[in-house]
Formats: C-alpha cells, sequence, structure tokens
C-alpha cells in the first residue's frame, strides 16, 4: 500500500479555524496506482497531494505512507519516508539563476552524500541521467542552460525531468500540464504514464484537463470543496459525473443572497458516489 | 442582504490605512524628542566661529602630504588596514556562516507540513540569535579596547574585534537575506526528502547568492573603516597614523590618508559590481 488516507480533514495555511481545505477524506492507493485527482480550482487537490506527501500535517484524521504514520514517526523517520515519494509542486521550483543539469539533478539530494551534492556544483556528477530525464520532455539541448533562460513550459517539463532522475517510490504531481500546449501535454502525460508504469510507481497527479484524465487515467479521484465526490475507474466516469463535479463554478460567486443554500451543500445531494 | 452591502462597503476599505496613519503619528512622536536629546542643532555649523575654523582646517589639507617616505609610510599602513579587515572579516564569516545555517529556520525539517519547529529545535535556534546579538551589540570598539589590554597594541586586537561584531551583524543579515528569499526552492528539495544543506546549496543558495555575496563585500568595506577607528585606540594601521597626524595638526597627512581611503572603499564597491556581475 502507498497510500492510505482515513478521515483526514486539513486547514488552510493561516485560514479562520473553521476552513477546512479537505474534510473527511479517506482514500487508499496501492503501489503502482496511477490516479488523477480533478475537480474545480479551490477543491483541495493541491492540499491532498501535500497531505500523501507528508508535506502536511492534517488537522485530523490518520495518514500512512508506505505503511508509516508519518505525524505519530520521529522527524527523522518522517523525513526518510519522505525521500521515497516526489512532490511536484505547480510551479517549478526550480532557482532562476541555477542551471538546468544542476535543478534536475538536485531529484538525486536525497541519495547523494553532503559531498557528493558539493561535488555535483562543480563538475555534475551525472550529466548522462540528467541528459536522459531532459531528453523525454525533448529538452535535452537546455542540459547546460540556465533555468531563467526557459520558457514557462519547459520549466514545468524541467521540474518533470527532476522528478524522473530521482528514484521515487510514488509521484504526487501537481497540475503538470498546465503551462503547456495540448499537444505537448499528451506526450507529457505519457512520459509520466509511462515512466511511473516501468518503475511500479505509484502516480497520483492532479489535472484540470479531465477528457485527458478520463482517457489516460486508469482510477479518477473528484473533489469538490474539500470532499471526495467520487472515486471510480477512468472508463466508468459518465459526462453526468463530470457535470456535477463542476456545477455551477462559473456562477457560483452569484449565488443570490436569499438562498439559503449555501455552495458547500450542492455536492451533498444526489451526486453518484462509487 | 443589508448585511452583504456592508459587508461589501467593508469589504472596500483598505485595511492597513489605519495601521499606516498610526505607524506616522507614532513614528513622529518618537523622533521629536530624540532630536531634542541628541542636541540636534545644525546652525551652530554655520555660524561665524565655525566657518572660520572648518576653512583654516581644510586649507591646511592642501596640498596633500606626498614626501616618497611619507607615501611609502602610508603604503604600508594602508596593506596592515586591509590585512586587518580581510583577515577578520575571514574570521567573522567562518564564524557566521555555520551560526546561520543552525539559525535560519529555512531549513528546519521538523517545520515542514506544521509551520512550526520542534520546540527543541525552536529553542536552539533562538539561543543562537541571542548569541549574534550579544556579539553584535558590542561595538568592534569596545572590543578592540578590552582586546589591546589583553593582547597588546597591535592588528591583532583589531583582527579579533572585527571577527566578533562581524560575525553577529552577518550572521543575523545572511538568515535575513535566506529567509527573505523566495521559499519554493528549498522547501520543494525539503519535502522531497532531501538534507538540509543540500537543499541550502540547491535551493536557497542560486537565488540569494549574489545578494548574499554583495552584503558581505559592503562588510569588508565597513571593516576597513572600522579597523581605521581602531587605529585610533592602538590597533595600528592606517587609523594609527592618522591619530598621529591629526594630533600633529598635518592637514597634508589627513587629507593623503582621507584620499587613499575614497580609493579603498572605491575598489570594494568595484569588487563588487564585479563579483555581482560574475553571479547575475
Amino acid at each position: 500500500m502507498s497510500f492510505l488516507l482515513q478521515h483526514i480533514s486539513t486547514r488552510h495555511i493561516g485560514a479562520a479555524k473553521n476552513a477546512y481545505a479537505l474534510q473527511d477524506v479517506t482514500l487508499s492507493i496501492k503501489q503502482g496506482e496511477q490516479v488523477a485527482l480533478i475537480g474545480p480550482s479551490g477543491a483541495g487537490k493541491t492540499s491532498l497531494l501535500h497531505t500523501l506527501a507528508g508535506a502536511l500535517q492534517p488537522a485530523g484524521g490518520t495518514v500512512q505512507m508506505f505503511d508509516i504514520d508519518p505525524w505519530t514517526a520521529a522527524v527523522g523517520v518522517r523525513h526518510a519516508v519522505r525521500a521515497r515519494l516526489f512532490l511536484a509542486p505547480q510551479t517549478p521550483p526550480l532557482p532562476p539563476r541555477q542551471r538546468v543539469v544542476n535543478a534536475v539533478l538536485a531529484g538525486m539530494l536525497p541519495r547523494w552524500s553532503l559531498w557528493q551534492a558539493l561535488a555535483s556544483l562543480v563538475k555534475p556528477r551525472d550529466p548522462a541521467a540528467a541528459y536522459a530525464a531532459l531528453a523525454r520532455f525533448d529538452l535535452q539541448d537546455k542540459l547546460y542552460a540556465r533555468v531563467d533562460r526557459l520558457s514557462g513550459g519547459e520549466r514545468q517539463r524541467c521540474g518533470l525531468a527532476r522528478a524522473l532522475v530521482s528514484n521515487a517510490e510514488a509521484f504526487l504531481i501537481d497540475e503538470p500540464l498546465s503551462a503547456l500546449d495540448p499537444t505537448l501535454a499528451v506526450q507529457t502525460l505519457n512520459v509520466l504514464l509511462h515512466e511511473t508504469r516501468q518503475r511500479r510507481a505509484t502516480l497520483v497527479c492532479s489535472l484540470h484537463q479531465v477528457e485527458l484524465a478520463r482517457a489516460h487515467f486508469p482510477r479518477i479521484v473528484g473533489l469538490r470543496d474539500g470532499r471526495i465526490v467520487f472515486d471510480a475507474a477512468g472508463s466508468e466516469v459518465s459526462d453526468a459525473m463530470i457535470a456535477a463535479l463542476y456545477q455551477n463554478r462559473q456562477d457560483e460567486l452569484l449565488v443570490p443572497a436569499g438562498s439559503d443554500v449555501p455552495v458547500d451543500d450542492l455536492d451533498a445531494g444526489p451526486i453518484p458516489r462509487c | 442582504m443589508n448585511m452583504h452591502v456592508l459587508s461589501a462597503s467593508d469589504a472596500q476599505r483598505d485595511p492597513a490605512w489605519r495601521g499606516r496613519i498610526a505607524g506616522a503619528i507614532v513614528a513622529l512622536l518618537i523622533l521629536w524628542p530624540m532630536l531634542t536629546q541628541a542636541e540636534f542643532k545644525p546652525w551652530i555649523l554655520f555660524d561665524a566661529q565655525s566657518l572660520q575654523a572648518t576653512g583654516n582646517f581644510l586649507a591646511s589639507f592642501f596640498p596633500p602630504a606626498h614626501a616618497p617616505d611619507f607615501l611609502q609610510m602610508v603604503a604600508s599602513a594602508t596593506w596592515e588596514t586591509v590585512a586587518m579587515a580581510t583577515a577578520g572579516m575571514a574570521l567573522a564569516m567562518a564564524g557566521a556562516i555555520p551560526l546561520t545555517l543552525l539559525a535560519t529556520d529555512r531549513l528546519s525539517i521538523s517545520r515542514l507540513g506544521r509551520h512550526r519547529s520542534s520546540p527543541i529545535a525552536f529553542a536552539c535556534r533562538h539561543a543562537i540569535r541571542w548569541f549574534l546579538i550579544v556579539l553584535r551589540s558590542v561595538p568592534e570598539l569596545v572590543w578592540a579596547l578590552l582586546l589591546v589590554r589583553i593582547v597588546g597594541l597591535g592588528p591583532t586586537a583589531g583582527v579579533i574585534a572585527i571577527a566578533l561584531t562581524y560575525c553577529g551583524m552577518l550572521g543575523k543579515v545572511y538568515a535575513d537575506i535566506l529567509e527573505s528569499s523566495d521559499d519554493a526552492a528549498c522547501d520543494a528539495l525539503l519535502r522531497n526528502g532531501s538534507g538540509r544543506l543540500g537543499a541550502f546549496f540547491y535551493g536557497a543558495l542560486p537565488d540569494a547568492s549574489a545578494e548574499l555575496v554583495s552584503y558581505t563585500i559592503y562588510r569588508w568595506e565597513c571593516a576597513i573603516r572600522g579597523s581605521v577607528v581602531m587605529g585610533f585606540v592602538g590597533a595600528g594601521g592606517l587609523g594609527q597614523r592618522m591619530d598621529e597626524s591629526i594630533k600633529m595638526m598635518a592637514g597634508g597627512e589627513l587629507s593623503t590618508m582621507l584620499l587613499v581611503f575614497v580609493l579603498l572603499v572605491a575598489a570594494a564597491d568595484g569588487v563588487s559590481a564585479l563579483l555581482r556581475r560574475r553571479l547575475d
């Protein structure tokens, strides 16, 4: 079992006490599964990924990563578990002045000793691995370029190349396609799916492109207002389920003031839960 | 309905406005007694007697002293001053860098996902911050006066004095620079299981390096000035020569040394610009 969440609730950082990003979320993901997280903006996709990664302590409920509860374990144990997974944030966290080769090889840091890491800043330790990872995303020419010379889409793929050089057993990737055109988005997604399948690694990926999620992922989790609305096989997700998931999103700010129905209650209605 | 209208006009009010007005009033209230306390009377500079004294002193500055043996003495004193500042800075950095890495919250692993670090780590960080405060709250001149009693007259006292005070300053500002730079890169590495120093060298340093270097060079410039001041209390170098010239009312010698001084500061500025360009 890669991940097991039971009745998780998390708070937004710095928000009021009752503002929950996730509420009563229960989810289990087996090793090697490929899961897409979909849902409107603010649904809690990023909070869920961070909770899975041990990067956000839940306010309630229990988390297990690789059968270890990181928040009852010692700090050192928790940190060792983090090295077994790779969390890629939506904005690629690459220092602008760094060279691409170092930015990519930073994915190997958990495996390196400090001296290896320092030596690699002087002379890259494994440029071949960085080159191969970049080549998967057609970025091999940028190996020795500086990160600030890359376009937004190139940076995003550079961040994913960093994920590929890590030897993580689970990849938690937040909107990897947000800065890519439709063709590149499909190619990039295919690389991620193929690589994780080959390594028998788990892939949890939040996506805004619902159609890509339905076409490529064996399992889809729909999130809205911090709750899991459905959790189904990709082929079983119907248009009606998607419509319900994204219902009223454009209009929600214009809900008539007289109406007593808070937005939160909308998904408590007859929406299929699987 | 009404409540919604009210909250809408509330929402449009800038919440920072009142705080800014209050802050400005408090600043004025504090500043005014300070100026009176400091006997700030700039018009004294311009009464006839002061202008006369200033004029006489400035007239003696020209021409700057340029006898060969004097210039040679100035050169060796300058070298001593630069060496004192550089050695002091090197020792200060040797102390400040590890203390910074211990003091900064940015490299905390226990804070990840919880927005606060463990109590022990928090206590350690604060203990180090207090240590840095103690180091820099004693001016280098005071350290030098104390050390001259211990190690005797000469540059050693100056070097140690600079090392102590500047260690405190560098450690504090290094930590501040690290904490005010973008945390995304460093945090992402820590969240993926990197060690603290790995995350520092690959995540925090690339973004902060230019600012760290420029601040370090600026402090080196300050250390050169500081070592001159310490020369006045017997720590050697250009300051000691300056003290002698002032006592002999030798304006020409003083102006030569002040010129050397301007050149030294300009050189530090040039080095800083060069390094920043290299890093950018």
